[in-house]
């Protein structure tokens, strides 16, 4: 059976069509899912994509986070449905708890819109299973709210238990603590990160190559360990 | 009827780009003596009962959940009351 992998559409979602794209390249089944229906279609994991769900009014995936898809994806996160945001969806996952921490304007007040190096911190999440601890990857990067921030204590915390799942190399291009660029929950399940590996899966777009590919490929590995569906 | 006014400020240890880019921007207008500007967003609520406690403790509710995001943000709600010569007058009610 193929995977299916839930892509979340809010007003003002930009990435959801790529997402859909890299989840068939990678040879899953992209399923829409809309903001204001409750039932999740039985999918096999989801993606919160990029953009500025409703306009990024009030903060960035503030009034996202209260939309019925997310009540269900909130409960199905913590039974351990493996959850992936990009971008905006990573403001959603920190919006809905689901991640700790907060994003915040960069501190350059300038959008942000590059190819960006990265390090993978960890394989041990579901969506970077195909990478390898300490691997360098490529993967473009654009935001306007993409400080990450969090208390000494939270950041202490994550880097204690291997939760820092992408740190910034060569330069931090928005002020992020500690040059975090994502994180995962203590499952391991729910991961979140503010540079766009959907937009990194086909040689032909851009330098940045293939890395965002892995993504993709981890969770269907994930998936098929787990025996949710065949590899 | 009623006024109830949240307003949500960033943390004072979150960094507030906003806010530093409005105060380097004074003196080059001629506003001098300005050392710190931090930059805030202020509700206005119009209540259709009054503002008794439990209409408050709801609004209490309704920003720490919604209107502020406290891993970054403090807020504060008050009411908002209009005297019989129609100066304003207002009272805080709760700090948090």
């Amino acid at each position: 059976m193929t995977a299916r992998i839930g892509v979340i559409t809010f007003p003002g979602s930009l990435d959801d069509r790529d997402t859909h794209r890299a989840i068939r390249l990678a040879g899953a089944e992209p399923v829409a899912l809309w903001h204001r229906d409750r039932d999740l279609q039985g999918v096999d994991a989801t993606v919160l994509p990029g953009g500025f769900s409703y306009g990024d009014y009030l903060r960035a995936g503030a009034i996202s986070r209260f939309s019925p898809v997310m009540e269900s994806l909130v409960e199905a996160a913590r039974d351990g449905l493996p959850v992936l945001g990009i971008c905006n969806g990573f403001q959603v996952l920190t919006e809905s708890h689901l991640l700790p921490g907060a994003m915040v304007r960069n501190d350059h007040l300038h959008f942000v819109c590059r190819e960006q190096k990265l390090r993978v911190e960890t394989a041990a999440t579901a969506w970077t299973g195909d990478f390898t601890a300490g691997q360098e990857i490529h993967i473009p990067l654009k935001n306007m709210d993409g400080r990450y921030v969090a208390d000494e204590r939270t950041l202490d915390e994550l880097e204690a238990e291997g939760r820092v799942v992408f740190r910034y190399l060569d330069g931090n291009p928005n002020g992020s603590l500690r040059d975090i660029a994502g994180i995962t929950n203590e499952a391991g399940n729910v991961v979140g990160l503010m540079p766009h590996p959907e937009h990194a899966v086909e040689p032909l777009i851009g330098t940045a190559g293939t890395d965002g590919l892995g993504f993709f490929t981890s969770v269907l590995r994930t998936l098929s360990t787990v025996g949710k569906v065949s590899a | 009827m009623a006024r109830v006014v949240v307003d949500v400020m960033l943390k004072p240890e979150i960094l507030d780009p906003q806010g530093q880019a409005v105060q380097r921007a004074l003196p080059r207008l001629g506003f001098g003596g300005i050392s710190d500007v931090r930059q805030g967003k202020r509700f206005e609520l119009e209540l259709d009962g009054p503002a008794d406690d439990a209409a408050l403790a709801r609004i209490h509710e309704l920003a720490e959940t919604f209107l502020a995001n406290t891993v970054i943000e403090d807020f504060t709600v008050r009411v908002e009351e209009t005297g019989a010569a129609g100066s304003p007058a207002e009272t805080v009610r709760a700090v948090s």
